[in-house]
């Protein structure tokens, strides 16, 4: 092939498509946001009480380690405009690392719950009442789908960072790095409301 | 075309990064050292203005809001506007029952 490809490409356009599809996963949350209020004003004293047995610790922990996995994935795009290749895939995999753990920690913190036998349909959480039906329901089914979506961040990211490798994003050409790193931020975000929903107001 | 977008696009230095990094860890401690405080409903109050305040760092800085085009920033303050219009009038209709 001796001509030369000019490939067509709107940066701008790209961005804002992956902002529309941030906003639904924004009215995704929101309603289940909706849904824990009104169940909370409900149930007052049993959310009170089952969001107590909620390690703090943990959740302290998973937090930290998702705001620095923003801020890694953050300067991975200051590296690739800088054209340092190998230091963002260094970034992208710090990130990725981050995600694993977040993921791990969640694991255990659920074994836990399961040690216990409180998990959504358990006869003996049925037994405590409506309310920590409810709160546990909501508490499952929330992180699982904020876990489901690091799982499917962590696959994007990693997507990017053979994409790097491969030359496919450089300094030039970023907006996928970009739009993963949007994605990821927003997981971020999700969690930095999650947390104190469930872990912190007992 | 080029030229453009990259004045535009200004290049954030990692320092910027770390330092926002510390900021939310300290509001994440703040936030959990507060609400160990039994405050009663300031609590929630308390435990959601300061998500508010990560979210706003989140969105300016690691979200590039702050550089990017207006429409953006605009586009997001309707989404939220609507979101906390819907919370609203859900829980007036529960409060009110």
């Amino acid at each position: 092939m001796s001509t030369i490809l000019v490939k067509h490409r709107d940066d701008l356009t790209s961005k804002t498509g992956m902002w529309f599809f941030l906003f639904t996963e924004l009215l995704l949350f929101g309603g289940l946001f909706i849904v824990y209020s009104v169940y909370r004003y409900r149930n007052a004293t049993a959310f009170h009480l089952a969001a107590q047995e909620l390690s703090v610790f943990i959740g302290t922990i998973n937090t930290i380690i998702l705001l620095i996995s923003s801020t890694t994935i953050a300067m991975s795009i200051t590296a690739i405009r800088k054209q340092n290749k190998k230091f963002a895939i260094l970034l992208l995999g710090l990130t990725i690392i981050l995600g694993l753990a977040f993921l791990v920690n969640k694991y255990f913190e659920w074994g836990e719950h399961f040690k216990e036998h409180i998990y959504p349909g358990s006869s003996i959480l049925a037994l405590r009442g409506h309310g920590d039906v409810l709160f546990y329901g909501l508490y499952f089914f929330m992180t699982g789908l904020h876990a489901l979506h690091i799982i499917i961040g962590l696959i994007f990211i990693l997507v990017i960072a053979v994409s790097i490798l491969r030359n496919k994003i450089n300094s030039d050409n970023y907006v996928l790095l970009e739009n993963s790193g949007l994605y990821w931020h927003l997981v971020d975000l999700i969690w930095i409301f999650l947390f104190p929903l469930f872990y912190l107001i007992t | 075309m080029k030229t453009i977008e990259n004045e535009k696009n200004h290049i954030i230095p990692y320092k910027t990064f770390l330092f926002v990094l510390a900021g939310l860890i300290v509001l994440t401690l703040t936030s959990v050292t507060l609400t160990r405080i039994s405050l009663g409903t300031l609590t929630v109050t308390i435990a959601l203005i300061i998500a508010a305040i990560k979210s706003t760092f989140v969105l300016r800085i690691f979200m590039h809001l702050k550089f990017e085009n207006k429409m953006f920033s605009i586009a997001l303050i309707g989404v939220v506007l609507l979101l906390c219009a819907v919370i609203t009038i859900t829980l007036l209709d529960y409060l009110n029952r």
